[in-house]
């Protein structure tokens, strides 16, 4: 076990090797959990053709900015804000762009699904709307469901506050949100993490993604700050 | 806007709220809700959060702790984190005892549409369909006409579905109505506002409920 170490140097080394095509899970949740360095330095990277499966807009934006996405899968396919900036409609408009607009329990469960090695499974959410079409259903007692098959990624490109070199997480408040569901998903996950820690430095009690789920592991800066509060909206105190 | 402004449409709704309760307050409007919230109740929110204190100011900020609709909130005691499939099991699966959601469309029977206007080519679903099957009880809160002034509150929705027969409670700037078997039941009527024009701005004719009163706040 002390060889192991799972740990690269630079976010370019940590997204090596994503190929053309590949299908690629990017966690976060707006700004929180978003992996922005390991966004960047795909985008540099260029590979084409890429489906991309994320939460929202601000998931895709570099690579899209970047030329690289054929195919978005995406519960937000705008911001929850219609007038916010959509990096996904030109693109879309044009033709350039396939997107995949589902309900985000789905997406969860298909990339769970894919991580537990279960291919498909029955799921009422979405009957009578536009997410049944051309899909195959079945009828449990009363209950009207769609057959759903499970979402495996290629690459899941995700957000953790610790990691260690064996590849175990640890999230901070809700930066968690979709990267464990990402990382059971992929072949390869990638985690970008804001530090690395010494082997048996994290509570094992509160290991969120032990290392079986994660292949490479890199120390990153903090995002800009002007990027994270980007579409934050402050409260309005009554 | 005639009747309640946007924040009273919100007090409103949190009066549905006991202590105790599960809830998750859609993105939009709804969110607004939590600044009206009773204590005791539990919020949850789609991103991994449950038990979360009211929205955050500027100087208590943390970028990293915020709700569905990308709003700042706070830490407090019992408050838990978990990952996106957890929170689902919390939405799909009933555990849920309400859920506000905003709408663009509801229907006689119940039906929902939240998620994109014929304005777009394209929308956003989010957790909508998730809370609109697991939810207990679903209550929609939004203005009682469009921006166009047209009815939301429509005897068939025209805009595509988030999901069918799920409302039940609906509050808007005029009222407050009932999804029944039997129709839609005006329940109360928002201060100064008459039947007729509630009735006017609403396709499917409403059913007086006999216990039909004055909103209070």
């Amino acid at each position: 076990m002390s060889e192991v170490n799972k740990v690269v140097a630079t976010p370019s080394q940590a997204v090596a090797g994503i190929f053309d095509g590949a299908v690629v899970g990017i966690g976060g949740f707006g700004a929180a959990g978003t992996p922005y360095r390991l966004l960047l330095a795909l985008a540099e990277q260029k590979p084409k053709g890429l489906t991309v499966v994320g939460t929202s807009p601000r998931q895709f934006e570099f690579l899209i900015q970047s030329g690289c996405v054929k195919k978005a899968i995406t519960p937000f396919a705008r911001y929850a804000d219609p007038a916010a900036p959509n990096p996904l409609l030109e693109p879309y408009l044009k033709g350039e762009l396939e997107v995949e607009i589902l309900p985000l329990g789905n997406l969860v469960e298909r990339l769970r699904a894919a991580g537990a090695g279960i291919p498909a499974f029955y799921c009422p959410v979405g009957i009578g709307t536009i997410v049944e079409e051309g899909k195959e259903k079945k009828t449990f007692g009363q209950q009207e469901c769609i057959l759903e098959y499970a979402l495996p990624l290629d690459f899941a490109l995700i957000k953790a506050h610790k990691g260690d070199r064996l590849g175990n997480l640890v999230y901070r408040m809700t930066a968690r949100c979709h990267n464990p569901v990402m990382a059971v998903a992929a072949k390869t996950t990638i985690a970008e993490v804001d530090e690395v820690v010494e082997v048996g430095e994290l509570d094992p009690e509160a290991v969120v993604t032990p290392g079986i789920f994660v292949h490479r592991v890199v120390k990153a800066e903090r995002p800009p700050l002007d990027w994270v509060y980007r579409g934050i909206k402050v409260a309005r105190k009554t | 806007m005639t009747g309640l402004s946007r924040d009273l449409i919100c007090l409103r709704a949190s009066k549905e709220l006991k202590p105790g309760m599960y809830v998750n307050l859609g993105i939009g409007l709804p969110t607004q809700v939590a600044n009206f919230t009773p204590e005791g109740v539990i919020l949850h929110s789609q991103n991994g959060v449950l038990g979360f204190g009211p929205i955050a100011s500027e100087d208590e900020m943390d970028w990293e702790l915020v709700n569905a609709g990308a709003q700042p909130i706070t830490l407090q005691p019992g408050i838990s984190f978990f990952h996106s499939a957890d929170a689902f099991v919390m939405m799909r699966g009933r555990h849920l005892d309400v859920a506000i959601l905003g709408a663009y469309q509801v229907s006689a029977t119940g039906d929902l549409a939240n998620w994109r206007t014929e304005r777009e080519a394209l929308g956003a679903i989010g957790g909508s369909m998730d809370l609109a099957y697991g939810a207990k009880r679903i209550i929609v809160i939004c203005e009682h006409t469009d921006r166009d002034g047209k009815p939301r509150i429509v005897k068939q929705c025209t805009l595509p579905l988030t999901a069918k027969g799920v409302v039940n409670t609906i509050i808007t700037n005029l009222c407050l109505i009932e999804v029944t078997s039997a129709g839609l039941e005006l329940i109360e009527i928002a201060p100064g506002i008459s039947i007729d024009y509630i009735q006017r701005f609403t396709e499917p004719k409403v059913i007086l409920s006999r216990d039909l009163k004055e909103m209070e706040f």
